[in-house]
């Protein structure tokens, strides 16, 4: 099994009033230094079968008319390796 | 004879009976529908109502888009069904990419519920026909995801079009792109609005005025004229 991950990011050019009040809110907590935060979504897809570029082609497909909306979301996709797990 | 107005209830709807009763006080019959509908019951014309759908999860509207009853509705609407959208009707209604633009969170993160002026900018869709341009009406607004938003392209092309069809008056509420509260699609059957007319048609309720009412005359005048 495999993971895709999507990160969704609202498009530079889209205000980001979350993004806003979380940096708004670091000073308060003692971080400083920090001149901008943007909030986004990511998803992890756990694909059954080879994640093959049809695979991925679908996975791009089912980003851009679901997961994001492209009037206002940029997204992207990668494979993620997954660490064998822990017993 | 009278219209059959046709009102889905997706799960989290809220205004479906505020919606059926303003079609009946107008004088039309409204129609339940169920979002797992899979026909519209011969209906004249639909209503997506306020309030959530599927727990608004992902985006608002964006599941909802997606629904069994959906699938005949695009078909419909783009053969020239009426359909109005209200609220989270409105936000399906991008999502399915039958108007354009879409909604972000209110720019200031607050849900607001007050009465909002508005001017009517078109008063020759389907929706609207019984209102005159640039009138100025009083309309329920509650929401938390209502900033409108598009390009700059869009805008521009909605605004050469005369497809504004309702402005924000006074106040601009949550930081929508040209004030803009409403809007309709280029052949004036599919129109969407974050307002609530449905709340504003008896003077007893709402603003105390019967501005939404036209909605529901216009759209009876139309089917029953037609």
């Amino acid at each position: 099994m495999a993971r895709v991950v999507v990160d969704v990011m609202l498009k530079p050019e889209i205000l980001d009033p979350q993004g806003q009040a979380v940096q708004r809110a670091l000073p308060r907590l003692g971080f400083d230094g920090i001149s901008d935060v943007r909030q986004g979504k990511r998803f992890e897809l756990e694909v059954d079968g080879p994640v093959d570029e049809a695979a991925l082609a679908r996975i791009h497909d089912l980003a851009e008319s679901f997961l994001a909306n492209t009037v206002i979301e940029d997204f992207t996709v990668r494979v993620e390796e997954v660490a064998e797990a822990v017993k | 004879m009278t219209a059959r107005i046709g009102v889905v209830t997706f799960p989290g709807s809220l205004d479906d009976r505020d919606t059926q009763r303003a079609i009946r006080l107008a004088g039309a019959e409204p129609v339940a529908l169920w979002h797992k509908d899979k026909d519209l019951k011969q209906v004249d014309a639909v209503v997506l109502c306020g309030g959530f759908s599927y727990g608004d999860y992902l985006r608002a509207g964006a599941i909802a888009r997606f629904s069994p009853v959906m699938e005949p509705l695009l078909e419909q609407a783009r053969a020239g069904l009426p359909v109005l959208g209200i609220c989270n009707g409105f936000q399906i209604l991008t999502e399915a990419h039958l108007l354009p633009g879409t909604m972000l969170r209110n720019n200031h993160l607050h849900f607001i519920c007050r009465d909002q002026k508005l001017r009517v900018e078109n008063a020759e869709t389907a929706w609207t026909s019984d209102y005159t341009a640039g009138q100025e009406i009083h309309i329920p607004l509650k929401n938390i995801d209502g900033q409108y938003v598009a390009d700059q392209r869009t805008l521009d092309t909605l605004e050469s079009e005369g497809r504004v069809a309702f402005r924000y008056l006074d106040v601009n509420p949550n930081g929508s792109n040209n004030d803009i509260a409403g809007v309709t699609n280029e052949a004036g059957n599919v129109v969407g609005l974050m307002p609530h007319p449905e709340h504003a048609v008896e003077p007893l309720i709402g603003t105390g005025r019967t501005d939404g009412l036209p909605f529901f005359t216009s759209i009876l005048k139309k089917l029953v004229n037609a």
